[in-house]
Protein backbone atom coordinates (compact mmCIF):
# COMPACT_ATOMS: atom_id res chain seq x y z
CA UNK A 1 0.00 0.00 0.00
CA UNK A 2 1.20 3.39 -1.12
CA UNK A 3 0.28 6.57 0.84
CA UNK A 4 -0.34 10.08 -1.62
CA UNK A 5 2.35 12.58 -2.03
CA UNK A 6 0.11 14.91 -0.24
CA UNK A 7 -0.02 13.00 3.15
CA UNK A 8 3.27 12.11 3.33
CA UNK A 9 4.26 15.96 2.62
CA UNK A 10 1.76 16.82 5.63
CA UNK A 11 3.56 14.24 8.04
CA UNK A 12 6.77 16.00 7.43
CA UNK A 13 5.41 19.41 7.99
CA UNK A 14 3.66 18.15 11.28
CA UNK A 15 6.59 16.36 12.60
CA UNK A 16 9.07 18.85 12.29
CA UNK A 17 6.48 21.59 14.05
CA UNK A 18 5.54 19.40 16.36
CA UNK A 19 9.99 18.54 16.92
CA UNK A 20 10.28 21.87 16.94
CA UNK A 21 7.62 22.39 19.59
CA UNK A 22 9.14 19.76 21.92
CA UNK A 23 12.93 20.30 21.21
CA UNK A 24 13.31 24.23 21.47
CA UNK A 25 13.09 24.57 24.81
CA UNK A 26 15.23 21.79 25.26
CA UNK A 27 17.72 23.96 23.16
CA UNK A 28 17.47 27.30 25.08
CA UNK A 29 18.29 25.29 27.80
CA UNK A 30 21.37 23.75 26.88
CA UNK A 31 22.78 26.38 25.32
CA UNK A 32 21.55 29.41 28.10
CA UNK A 33 23.74 26.89 30.43
CA UNK A 34 26.88 27.05 28.01
CA UNK A 35 26.73 30.51 28.32
CA UNK A 36 28.85 33.23 30.04
CA UNK A 37 26.34 35.57 32.54
CA UNK A 38 26.42 38.66 30.41
CA UNK A 39 24.57 36.58 27.33
CA UNK A 40 21.19 36.00 29.72
CA UNK A 41 21.40 39.41 31.11
CA UNK A 42 20.42 41.32 27.53
CA UNK A 43 18.74 40.34 24.68
CA UNK A 44 18.48 36.71 24.13
CA UNK A 45 21.10 34.98 22.00
CA UNK A 46 20.38 31.84 19.81
CA UNK A 47 23.93 30.77 20.04
CA UNK A 48 26.35 32.09 23.18
CA UNK A 49 29.09 34.22 22.00
CA UNK A 50 31.36 32.05 24.08
CA UNK A 51 31.27 28.74 25.34
CA UNK A 52 31.47 27.92 29.16
CA UNK A 53 31.06 25.52 31.46
CA UNK A 54 32.13 28.04 34.29
CA UNK A 55 27.95 27.98 35.25
CA UNK A 56 28.26 24.47 36.19
CA UNK A 57 30.73 25.34 38.89
CA UNK A 58 29.68 28.32 39.95
CA UNK A 59 25.78 26.76 40.59
CA UNK A 60 27.05 25.06 43.68
CA UNK A 61 27.97 28.06 45.12
CA UNK A 62 25.06 30.41 44.50
CA UNK A 63 22.28 27.90 46.89
CA UNK A 64 23.20 24.70 48.71
CA UNK A 65 22.82 22.83 45.71
CA UNK A 66 24.63 19.71 46.76
CA UNK A 67 22.80 19.37 49.98
CA UNK A 68 19.49 19.32 47.86
CA UNK A 69 20.75 17.00 45.69
CA UNK A 70 21.93 14.27 48.51
CA UNK A 71 18.42 14.88 50.02
CA UNK A 72 16.51 14.41 46.55
CA UNK A 73 18.97 10.91 46.30
CA UNK A 74 18.35 9.72 49.64
CA UNK A 75 14.44 10.47 49.84
CA UNK A 76 13.87 9.12 46.23
CA UNK A 77 15.90 6.08 46.55
CA UNK A 78 14.67 4.49 49.93
CA UNK A 79 11.41 5.49 48.84
CA UNK A 80 11.40 4.05 45.24
CA UNK A 81 12.88 0.80 46.65
CA UNK A 82 10.87 0.53 49.63
CA UNK A 83 7.61 0.85 47.26
CA UNK A 84 8.80 -1.21 44.85
CA UNK A 85 9.12 -3.93 47.83
CA UNK A 86 6.03 -3.63 49.55
CA UNK A 87 4.39 -3.24 45.92
CA UNK A 88 5.79 -6.72 44.76
CA UNK A 89 4.36 -8.37 47.79
CA UNK A 90 0.73 -7.09 46.53
CA UNK A 91 1.13 -7.88 42.91
CA UNK A 92 2.34 -11.27 43.61
CA UNK A 93 -1.05 -11.82 45.84
CA UNK A 94 -2.95 -10.64 43.35
CA UNK A 95 -1.28 -12.37 40.47
CA UNK A 96 -0.83 -15.78 41.91
CA UNK A 97 -3.89 -16.18 44.65
CA UNK A 98 -7.63 -16.10 44.22
CA UNK A 99 -9.04 -14.96 47.56
CA UNK A 100 -11.79 -12.77 48.66
CA UNK A 101 -11.69 -9.10 48.50
CA UNK A 102 -8.78 -9.22 45.62
CA UNK A 103 -11.23 -7.28 42.81
CA UNK A 104 -11.92 -4.71 45.68
CA UNK A 105 -8.34 -4.24 46.43
CA UNK A 106 -7.42 -3.67 42.99
CA UNK A 107 -10.37 -1.02 42.45
CA UNK A 108 -9.70 0.31 45.70
CA UNK A 109 -6.06 0.74 45.38
CA UNK A 110 -6.15 2.49 41.58
CA UNK A 111 -9.18 5.03 42.81
CA UNK A 112 -6.67 6.44 45.51
CA UNK A 113 -4.70 7.17 42.60
CA UNK A 114 -7.37 9.65 41.32
CA UNK A 115 -7.12 11.82 44.77
CA UNK A 116 -5.91 15.38 44.66
CA UNK A 117 -3.17 15.95 46.77
CA UNK A 118 -4.10 19.34 47.64
CA UNK A 119 -7.25 17.10 49.35
CA UNK A 120 -4.96 14.90 51.66
CA UNK A 121 -2.08 17.28 52.05
CA UNK A 122 -3.54 19.60 54.43
CA UNK A 123 -4.58 16.74 56.80
CA UNK A 124 -1.39 14.58 56.81
CA UNK A 125 0.52 17.82 57.67
CA UNK A 126 -1.76 18.25 60.91
CA UNK A 127 -1.71 14.35 61.60
CA UNK A 128 2.54 14.78 61.03
CA UNK A 129 2.45 17.97 62.96
CA UNK A 130 0.37 16.83 65.73
CA UNK A 131 2.17 12.92 65.67
CA UNK A 132 5.61 14.31 65.83
CA UNK A 133 4.61 16.13 68.96
CA UNK A 134 3.22 12.94 70.48
CA UNK A 135 5.87 10.50 69.54
CA UNK A 136 8.87 12.87 69.70
CA UNK A 137 9.36 11.62 65.37
CA UNK A 138 9.69 13.85 63.58
CA UNK A 139 7.59 13.26 60.62
CA UNK A 140 6.97 16.89 58.66
CA UNK A 141 10.19 18.62 57.81
CA UNK A 142 12.67 15.54 58.20
CA UNK A 143 13.34 13.11 55.26
CA UNK A 144 11.10 10.12 57.01
CA UNK A 145 7.86 11.89 56.45
CA UNK A 146 8.71 12.88 52.92
CA UNK A 147 9.86 8.89 51.64
CA UNK A 148 6.38 7.82 53.45
CA UNK A 149 4.40 10.10 51.81
CA UNK A 150 6.16 9.15 47.89
CA UNK A 151 5.59 5.34 48.62
CA UNK A 152 2.36 5.82 48.81
CA UNK A 153 2.23 7.96 45.61
CA UNK A 154 3.95 5.12 43.41
CA UNK A 155 2.20 2.33 45.48
CA UNK A 156 -1.22 1.96 43.21
CA UNK A 157 0.79 2.10 39.98
CA UNK A 158 3.88 -0.11 40.82
CA UNK A 159 1.15 -2.88 42.21
CA UNK A 160 -0.96 -2.61 38.65
CA UNK A 161 2.05 -2.72 36.59
CA UNK A 162 4.10 -5.64 38.70
CA UNK A 163 0.91 -7.62 38.51
CA UNK A 164 0.71 -7.09 34.79
CA UNK A 165 4.50 -8.40 34.70
CA UNK A 166 3.86 -11.03 36.66
CA UNK A 167 0.52 -12.78 35.07
CA UNK A 168 3.17 -12.57 31.98
CA UNK A 169 5.62 -15.32 34.11
CA UNK A 170 4.35 -18.71 33.38
CA UNK A 171 2.65 -20.46 35.95
CA UNK A 172 4.34 -23.69 35.65
CA UNK A 173 8.02 -21.98 36.59
CA UNK A 174 6.05 -21.43 39.93
CA UNK A 175 5.08 -24.97 39.84
CA UNK A 176 8.08 -26.50 39.31
CA UNK A 177 9.91 -24.79 42.04
CA UNK A 178 7.38 -25.76 44.39
CA UNK A 179 7.61 -29.76 43.19
CA UNK A 180 11.48 -28.78 43.55
CA UNK A 181 10.76 -28.42 47.01
CA UNK A 182 10.20 -24.37 47.53
CA UNK A 183 7.53 -22.81 49.75
CA UNK A 184 5.08 -20.49 48.04
CA UNK A 185 7.35 -17.47 48.70
CA UNK A 186 10.70 -19.71 48.16
CA UNK A 187 9.27 -19.99 44.18
CA UNK A 188 8.45 -16.02 44.24
CA UNK A 189 12.12 -15.02 45.31
CA UNK A 190 14.04 -17.64 43.70
CA UNK A 191 12.24 -17.99 40.40
CA UNK A 192 9.40 -15.25 39.60
CA UNK A 193 11.43 -12.24 40.62
CA UNK A 194 14.65 -12.87 38.59
CA UNK A 195 12.48 -13.66 35.41
CA UNK A 196 10.29 -10.12 36.12
CA UNK A 197 13.13 -8.34 36.62
CA UNK A 198 13.05 -6.07 33.85
CA UNK A 199 10.09 -4.91 34.86
CA UNK A 200 10.92 -4.51 38.04
CA UNK A 201 13.77 -2.18 37.01
CA UNK A 202 11.41 -0.37 34.81
CA UNK A 203 8.35 0.19 37.85
CA UNK A 204 11.56 1.49 40.33
CA UNK A 205 12.74 3.93 37.80
CA UNK A 206 9.28 5.18 37.57
CA UNK A 207 8.88 5.43 40.88
CA UNK A 208 12.15 7.20 41.54
CA UNK A 209 11.23 9.76 38.88
CA UNK A 210 8.05 10.37 40.24
CA UNK A 211 9.37 11.14 43.93
CA UNK A 212 12.38 13.11 41.84
CA UNK A 213 9.69 15.12 40.44
CA UNK A 214 7.35 16.42 43.41
CA UNK A 215 6.81 19.64 44.33
CA UNK A 216 3.46 20.19 46.25
CA UNK A 217 4.47 18.14 48.95
CA UNK A 218 8.11 18.45 49.53
CA UNK A 219 6.97 22.54 49.63
CA UNK A 220 5.19 22.13 52.48
CA UNK A 221 6.77 18.71 54.02
CA UNK A 222 10.62 20.04 53.96
CA UNK A 223 12.86 22.80 55.71
CA UNK A 224 15.91 24.58 55.02
CA UNK A 225 17.98 20.96 55.35
CA UNK A 226 15.89 18.50 54.40
CA UNK A 227 14.61 20.49 51.03
CA UNK A 228 14.85 18.54 48.04
CA UNK A 229 15.63 19.88 44.22
CA UNK A 230 12.00 20.12 43.52
CA UNK A 231 11.90 23.27 45.69
CA UNK A 232 15.45 24.18 46.42
CA UNK A 233 16.04 25.13 42.80
CA UNK A 234 13.38 27.57 42.87
CA UNK A 235 16.42 29.66 45.67
CA UNK A 236 18.09 30.75 42.38
CA UNK A 237 15.06 33.26 41.45
CA UNK A 238 15.38 34.86 44.82
CA UNK A 239 19.16 35.86 44.65
CA UNK A 240 19.23 39.09 44.25
CA UNK A 241 20.88 38.53 40.26
CA UNK A 242 19.03 36.14 38.78
CA UNK A 243 21.84 33.63 37.14
CA UNK A 244 19.83 32.42 34.32
CA UNK A 245 23.02 30.60 33.39
CA UNK A 246 23.43 28.44 36.54
CA UNK A 247 19.52 28.10 36.79
CA UNK A 248 19.81 26.03 33.15
CA UNK A 249 22.91 24.64 34.25
CA UNK A 250 21.09 23.03 37.49
CA UNK A 251 18.11 22.34 35.53
CA UNK A 252 20.53 20.39 33.06
CA UNK A 253 22.03 18.51 35.76
CA UNK A 254 19.04 17.26 37.60
CA UNK A 255 17.59 16.32 34.62
CA UNK A 256 19.98 14.20 32.93
CA UNK A 257 20.02 10.74 34.94
CA UNK A 258 16.18 10.53 34.86
CA UNK A 259 15.69 11.38 31.44
CA UNK A 260 18.67 8.83 30.62
CA UNK A 261 16.64 6.10 32.87
CA UNK A 262 13.40 7.39 30.97
CA UNK A 263 14.63 6.69 27.47
CA UNK A 264 16.80 3.42 28.41
CA UNK A 265 13.60 1.61 29.86
CA UNK A 266 10.79 3.76 27.79
CA UNK A 267 9.94 0.35 25.95
CA UNK A 268 9.09 -1.42 29.43
CA UNK A 269 7.44 1.40 30.46
CA UNK A 270 5.07 1.84 27.46
CA UNK A 271 4.17 -1.63 27.80
CA UNK A 272 3.27 -1.62 31.84
CA UNK A 273 1.26 1.82 31.23
CA UNK A 274 -0.79 0.86 28.43
CA UNK A 275 -1.26 -3.28 29.47
CA UNK A 276 -4.68 -2.54 31.50
CA UNK A 277 -6.09 -0.22 28.94
CA UNK A 278 -5.19 -1.60 25.81
CA UNK A 279 -6.05 -5.02 26.47
CA UNK B 1 -11.92 0.19 36.67
CA UNK B 2 -8.42 1.14 34.88
CA UNK B 3 -6.54 -1.87 34.70
CA UNK B 4 -8.20 -4.59 36.77
CA UNK B 5 -6.07 -7.65 36.49
CA UNK B 6 -8.02 -10.25 34.08
CA UNK B 7 -10.03 -13.27 35.81
CA UNK B 8 -9.84 -15.08 33.60
CA UNK B 9 -8.02 -17.61 35.03
CA UNK B 10 -8.56 -21.65 35.77
CA UNK B 11 -10.07 -21.61 39.78
CA UNK B 12 -7.05 -22.29 41.69
CA UNK B 13 -6.41 -26.17 43.56
CA UNK B 14 -7.76 -26.72 46.76
CA UNK B 15 -5.01 -25.34 49.00
CA UNK B 16 -4.55 -25.91 52.45
CA UNK B 17 -6.38 -23.45 55.13
CA UNK B 18 -3.22 -21.81 56.26
CA UNK B 19 -1.98 -21.23 53.23
CA UNK B 20 -4.98 -19.35 52.23
CA UNK B 21 -4.09 -16.24 54.56
CA UNK B 22 -1.10 -15.75 52.72
CA UNK B 23 -2.18 -13.20 50.21
CA UNK B 24 -3.86 -11.48 52.84
CA UNK B 25 -0.32 -11.33 54.88
CA UNK B 26 1.01 -10.02 51.11
CA UNK B 27 -1.37 -7.11 50.83
CA UNK B 28 -1.01 -6.01 54.42
CA UNK B 29 1.41 -3.89 54.39
CA UNK B 30 0.27 -2.29 51.02
CA UNK B 31 -2.90 -1.82 52.70
CA UNK B 32 -1.58 -0.16 55.57
CA UNK B 33 0.34 2.59 54.13
CA UNK B 34 -2.63 3.17 51.97
CA UNK B 35 -5.03 3.73 54.66
CA UNK B 36 -2.47 5.77 56.41
CA UNK B 37 -1.37 8.12 54.00
CA UNK B 38 -4.58 8.26 51.45
CA UNK B 39 -7.47 7.27 53.45
CA UNK B 40 -7.05 8.70 57.21
CA UNK B 41 -6.08 12.06 55.82
CA UNK B 42 -8.90 11.87 53.23
CA UNK B 43 -11.55 11.40 56.90
CA UNK B 44 -9.53 13.88 58.88
CA UNK B 45 -9.77 16.47 56.06
CA UNK B 46 -13.47 16.06 56.02
CA UNK B 47 -13.34 16.35 59.95
CA UNK B 48 -10.91 19.33 59.62
CA UNK B 49 -14.00 20.86 57.02
CA UNK B 50 -16.47 21.16 59.56
CA UNK B 51 -13.84 23.00 62.28
CA UNK B 52 -12.54 26.57 62.74
CA UNK B 53 -8.80 25.42 62.33
CA UNK B 54 -6.24 28.23 62.23
CA UNK B 55 -2.85 28.05 63.00
CA UNK B 56 -3.73 29.17 66.53
CA UNK B 57 -4.64 25.18 66.94
CA UNK B 58 -2.47 23.54 64.55
CA UNK B 59 -0.79 21.84 67.19
CA UNK B 60 -4.18 20.97 68.80
CA UNK B 61 -6.36 20.68 66.18
CA UNK B 62 -9.31 18.97 68.43
CA UNK B 63 -9.58 22.11 70.23
CA UNK B 64 -10.82 24.10 67.33
CA UNK B 65 -13.74 25.13 67.60
CA UNK B 66 -16.66 23.31 65.32
CA UNK B 67 -17.99 25.69 62.59
CA UNK B 68 -20.87 23.09 61.52
CA UNK B 69 -21.53 23.92 57.10
CA UNK B 70 -20.11 27.78 58.02
CA UNK B 71 -16.68 26.89 55.64
CA UNK B 72 -19.27 25.35 53.10
CA UNK B 73 -21.32 28.16 53.07
CA UNK B 74 -18.75 31.09 53.24
CA UNK B 75 -16.48 28.54 49.94
CA UNK B 76 -20.18 28.28 48.08
CA UNK B 77 -21.11 32.11 48.18
CA UNK B 78 -20.89 33.40 45.39
CA UNK B 79 -22.10 36.97 46.52
CA UNK B 80 -18.85 36.94 48.97
CA UNK B 81 -15.32 38.20 48.30
CA UNK B 82 -14.55 34.48 48.95
CA UNK B 83 -16.81 32.30 47.12
CA UNK B 84 -16.02 34.25 44.23
CA UNK B 85 -12.93 34.04 43.75
CA UNK B 86 -13.70 30.20 44.24
CA UNK B 87 -16.31 30.00 41.79
CA UNK B 88 -13.68 32.31 39.26
CA UNK B 89 -10.96 29.65 40.05
CA UNK B 90 -13.19 26.64 39.21
CA UNK B 91 -13.82 28.29 35.70
CA UNK B 92 -10.21 29.52 34.84
CA UNK B 93 -9.51 25.82 35.68
CA UNK B 94 -12.27 24.29 33.76
CA UNK B 95 -11.14 26.35 30.60
CA UNK B 96 -7.50 25.63 31.10
CA UNK B 97 -8.67 21.89 31.14
CA UNK B 98 -10.67 22.11 27.93
CA UNK B 99 -8.33 23.60 26.34
CA UNK B 100 -5.13 21.61 27.41
CA UNK B 101 -6.98 18.71 27.22
CA UNK B 102 -7.77 19.38 23.44
CA UNK B 103 -4.65 20.26 22.12
CA UNK B 104 -2.66 17.76 23.78
CA UNK B 105 -4.78 14.95 22.12
CA UNK B 106 -4.78 16.13 18.99
CA UNK B 107 -1.09 16.89 18.95
CA UNK B 108 -0.77 13.61 20.37
CA UNK B 109 -3.12 11.57 18.00
CA UNK B 110 -1.09 13.24 14.90
CA UNK B 111 1.95 12.62 16.52
CA UNK B 112 0.94 9.09 16.40
CA UNK B 113 -0.53 9.00 13.14
CA UNK B 114 2.43 10.11 11.40
CA UNK B 115 5.24 7.58 13.00
CA UNK B 116 2.54 4.73 12.79
CA UNK B 117 4.83 3.30 9.74
CA UNK B 118 8.34 3.15 9.62
CA UNK B 119 10.67 5.36 8.08
CA UNK B 120 14.24 7.01 8.51
CA UNK B 121 15.03 8.85 11.57
CA UNK B 122 11.42 7.83 13.32
CA UNK B 123 13.21 6.46 16.45
CA UNK B 124 14.84 9.41 16.91
CA UNK B 125 11.87 11.98 16.22
CA UNK B 126 10.35 9.64 19.09
CA UNK B 127 13.00 10.29 21.50
CA UNK B 128 12.66 14.04 20.98
CA UNK B 129 8.96 14.01 21.30
CA UNK B 130 8.87 12.12 24.79
CA UNK B 131 11.88 14.22 26.27
CA UNK B 132 9.57 16.77 27.47
CA UNK B 133 7.71 14.04 29.66
CA UNK B 134 10.91 13.05 30.73
CA UNK B 135 12.19 15.74 32.49
CA UNK B 136 11.15 16.36 35.94
CA UNK B 137 8.26 18.88 35.95
CA UNK B 138 9.91 21.26 37.64
CA UNK B 139 13.05 21.36 35.71
CA UNK B 140 10.81 22.18 32.43
CA UNK B 141 8.86 25.32 34.13
CA UNK B 142 11.70 26.63 35.43
CA UNK B 143 12.98 26.72 31.52
CA UNK B 144 10.07 28.39 30.34
CA UNK B 145 9.94 30.36 33.08
CA UNK B 146 13.11 32.11 31.27
CA UNK B 147 11.94 31.70 27.99
CA UNK B 148 9.16 33.82 28.83
CA UNK B 149 10.71 36.44 30.69
CA UNK B 150 9.86 39.89 29.03
CA UNK B 151 13.60 41.56 28.40
CA UNK B 152 15.85 38.52 27.90
CA UNK B 153 13.51 35.84 27.10
CA UNK B 154 13.35 34.07 23.47
CA UNK B 155 9.41 34.32 23.20
CA UNK B 156 9.82 37.92 22.67
CA UNK B 157 13.11 38.07 21.03
CA UNK B 158 11.16 36.03 18.17
CA UNK B 159 8.20 38.06 18.37
CA UNK B 160 9.14 41.18 18.41
CA UNK B 161 12.79 41.40 17.53
CA UNK B 162 12.53 39.11 14.96
CA UNK B 163 9.10 38.97 13.81
CA UNK B 164 8.65 42.64 14.73
CA UNK B 165 4.63 41.51 15.92
CA UNK B 166 4.18 44.31 18.27
CA UNK B 167 5.68 47.45 19.40
CA UNK B 168 5.75 46.82 22.86
CA UNK B 169 7.17 44.16 24.60
CA UNK B 170 4.37 42.09 26.32
CA UNK B 171 5.00 40.64 29.43
CA UNK B 172 3.87 36.54 29.45
CA UNK B 173 4.42 35.86 33.20
CA UNK B 174 1.34 38.19 34.87
CA UNK B 175 -1.98 39.49 33.13
CA UNK B 176 -3.91 37.97 30.41
CA UNK B 177 -0.74 36.51 28.85
CA UNK B 178 -0.72 34.61 32.17
CA UNK B 179 -3.28 32.30 31.20
CA UNK B 180 -1.88 31.25 27.75
CA UNK B 181 1.55 30.68 29.14
CA UNK B 182 0.10 28.28 31.33
CA UNK B 183 -1.43 26.75 28.99
CA UNK B 184 1.46 26.54 26.54
CA UNK B 185 3.66 24.85 29.16
CA UNK B 186 1.11 22.59 30.29
CA UNK B 187 0.26 20.94 26.80
CA UNK B 188 4.28 20.84 26.06
CA UNK B 189 3.95 18.57 28.69
CA UNK B 190 1.45 16.28 28.58
CA UNK B 191 0.85 15.91 25.11
CA UNK B 192 3.94 13.42 25.21
CA UNK B 193 2.01 10.86 27.58
CA UNK B 194 -0.61 11.04 25.04
CA UNK B 195 1.49 10.52 21.85
CA UNK B 196 2.44 7.62 24.24
CA UNK B 197 -0.70 6.09 24.85
CA UNK B 198 -1.83 6.61 21.15
CA UNK B 199 1.18 5.23 19.67
CA UNK B 200 1.56 2.06 21.64
CA UNK B 201 -2.20 1.23 21.16
CA UNK B 202 -1.98 1.45 17.71
CA UNK B 203 0.71 -1.24 17.93
CA UNK B 204 -1.77 -3.62 18.31
CA UNK B 205 -3.83 -2.67 15.14
CA UNK B 206 -2.86 -5.57 12.47
CA UNK B 207 -2.02 -4.39 9.35
CA UNK B 208 -4.69 -6.91 7.61
CA UNK B 209 -7.38 -4.34 8.62
CA UNK B 210 -5.55 -1.16 7.11
CA UNK B 211 -4.84 -3.05 3.86
CA UNK B 212 -8.23 -4.53 3.98
CA UNK B 213 -9.70 -1.03 3.93
CA UNK B 214 -7.31 0.44 1.74
CA UNK B 215 -8.51 -2.61 -0.86
CA UNK B 216 -12.16 -1.46 -0.55
CA UNK B 217 -11.35 2.37 -1.42
CA UNK B 218 -10.78 3.62 1.65
CA UNK B 219 -8.36 7.03 1.62
CA UNK B 220 -6.24 8.23 4.41
CA UNK B 221 -9.03 9.78 6.20
CA UNK B 222 -11.04 7.17 6.13
CA UNK B 223 -8.68 4.78 7.24
CA UNK B 224 -8.39 6.68 10.43
CA UNK B 225 -11.89 7.93 10.78
CA UNK B 226 -12.65 3.63 10.31
CA UNK B 227 -9.89 1.42 11.13
CA UNK B 228 -7.29 3.96 13.84
CA UNK B 229 -10.39 5.59 15.75
CA UNK B 230 -12.27 2.45 16.50
CA UNK B 231 -9.70 0.43 17.69
CA UNK B 232 -8.54 3.14 19.89
CA UNK B 233 -11.71 3.22 21.63
CA UNK B 234 -10.66 1.77 24.83
CA UNK B 235 -7.50 3.83 25.13
CA UNK B 236 -8.77 6.91 24.34
CA UNK B 237 -11.54 6.08 27.03
CA UNK B 238 -8.83 6.22 29.91
CA UNK B 239 -6.49 8.46 28.50
CA UNK B 240 -9.08 11.27 28.80
CA UNK B 241 -10.09 10.81 31.80
CA UNK B 242 -6.32 10.37 33.25
CA UNK B 243 -5.48 13.24 31.17
CA UNK B 244 -8.18 15.24 32.73
CA UNK B 245 -7.75 14.58 36.43
CA UNK B 246 -4.01 15.45 35.76
CA UNK B 247 -4.42 18.63 34.03
CA UNK B 248 -7.58 19.49 36.77
CA UNK B 249 -5.39 18.92 39.67
CA UNK B 250 -2.28 20.94 38.04
CA UNK B 251 -0.38 22.44 40.50
CA UNK B 252 3.68 21.92 39.98
CA UNK B 253 3.06 23.58 36.60
CA UNK B 254 1.43 27.05 38.27
CA UNK B 255 3.66 26.98 41.44
CA UNK B 256 7.00 26.95 39.70
CA UNK B 257 5.75 29.30 36.90
CA UNK B 258 4.31 32.24 39.19
CA UNK B 259 6.18 31.61 42.53
CA UNK B 260 3.42 31.18 45.39
CA UNK B 261 1.05 33.70 44.35
CA UNK B 262 -0.58 33.50 40.49
CA UNK B 263 -1.87 36.19 38.82
CA UNK B 264 -5.71 36.07 39.04
CA UNK B 265 -6.31 34.66 35.44
CA UNK B 266 -4.29 31.92 35.99
CA UNK B 267 -5.40 31.12 39.29
CA UNK B 268 -5.96 27.39 39.10
CA UNK B 269 -7.91 25.44 41.83
CA UNK B 270 -4.88 23.41 43.54
CA UNK B 271 -2.94 27.03 43.80
CA UNK B 272 -6.30 28.48 44.91
CA UNK B 273 -6.60 25.58 48.02
CA UNK B 274 -3.21 25.78 48.54
CA UNK B 275 -3.16 29.28 48.83
CA UNK B 276 -6.04 29.61 51.38
CA UNK B 277 -4.72 26.73 53.30
CA UNK B 278 -1.10 27.24 53.18
CA UNK B 279 -0.64 31.08 53.06
CA UNK B 280 -3.36 32.51 54.91
CA UNK B 281 -3.39 29.44 57.39
CA UNK B 282 -6.93 29.32 57.23
CA UNK B 283 -7.49 25.18 56.89
CA UNK B 284 -10.99 25.05 57.65
CA UNK B 285 -12.18 26.55 54.41
CA UNK B 286 -9.05 24.98 52.52
CA UNK B 287 -10.45 21.31 53.73
CA UNK B 288 -13.75 22.43 52.87
CA UNK B 289 -12.95 23.61 49.32
CA UNK B 290 -10.86 20.32 48.38
CA UNK B 291 -13.74 18.40 49.42
CA UNK B 292 -16.40 20.44 47.19
CA UNK B 293 -13.47 19.70 44.98
CA UNK B 294 -13.43 16.11 45.76
CA UNK B 295 -17.60 15.49 45.00
CA UNK B 296 -17.01 17.41 41.55
CA UNK B 297 -14.27 14.89 40.56
CA UNK B 298 -15.91 12.00 41.88
CA UNK B 299 -18.96 12.67 40.13
CA UNK B 300 -17.31 13.45 36.46
CA UNK B 301 -15.08 10.51 36.69
CA UNK B 302 -18.30 7.94 37.77
CA UNK B 303 -20.53 9.80 34.86
CA UNK B 304 -17.95 9.70 32.57
CA UNK B 305 -16.77 5.93 32.77
CA UNK B 306 -20.88 5.12 32.82
CA UNK B 307 -21.36 7.14 30.00
CA UNK B 308 -18.44 5.72 28.13
CA UNK B 309 -18.62 2.02 29.04
CA UNK B 310 -22.12 2.26 28.18
CA UNK B 311 -21.39 3.36 24.78
CA UNK B 312 -18.52 0.85 24.34
CA UNK B 313 -21.38 -1.76 24.89
CA UNK B 314 -23.57 -0.56 22.03
CA UNK B 315 -20.43 -0.99 19.59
Amino acid sequence: MREPTWFSWTRRIGLTVLAVFAGLPIWVMVTSALKPLGDVQGDFRWFPTQLTVQPFFDMWHTIPLAEYFVNSIVVSTVASLASVGVALLAAYAVSRYRFHGRQTFSIVVLSTQMFPGILFLLPLFVIFVNLSQATGINLYQSRLGLIITYMTFTLPFAIWMLAGYLDSVPRELDEAAKVDGAGPLGAFVRVVIPVAMPGIVAVTIYAFMTSWGEVLFASVLTNESTRTLAVGLQGYATQNNVYWNQIMAASLTVSVPVVIGFLLLQRYLVAGLTAGSVK
Amino acid sequence: MVGTVQLDRPPPRKRRPRRELLPYFLLLPAVVLELLIHVVPMLVGVGISFLRLTQFYLRNWSSAPAAGFDNYRLALDFNQAAGEALLHSFLVTLGFTVLVLGFSWMFGLAAAVFTQRSFRGRGLIRTVFLIPYALPVFASVIMWSFMFQRDTGIVNHVLIDQLHLADQRPFWLIGQNSFYSLVIVEVWRSWPFAFLMLTAGMQSIPQDLYEAAAMDGAGVFAQIRWVTMPMLKSVNRVLLIVLFLWTFLEFTVPYVLFGKSAPEQADLISMHIYQNSFVTWNFGTGSAMSVLLLIFLLVVTVGYLAVSSRGSDNA
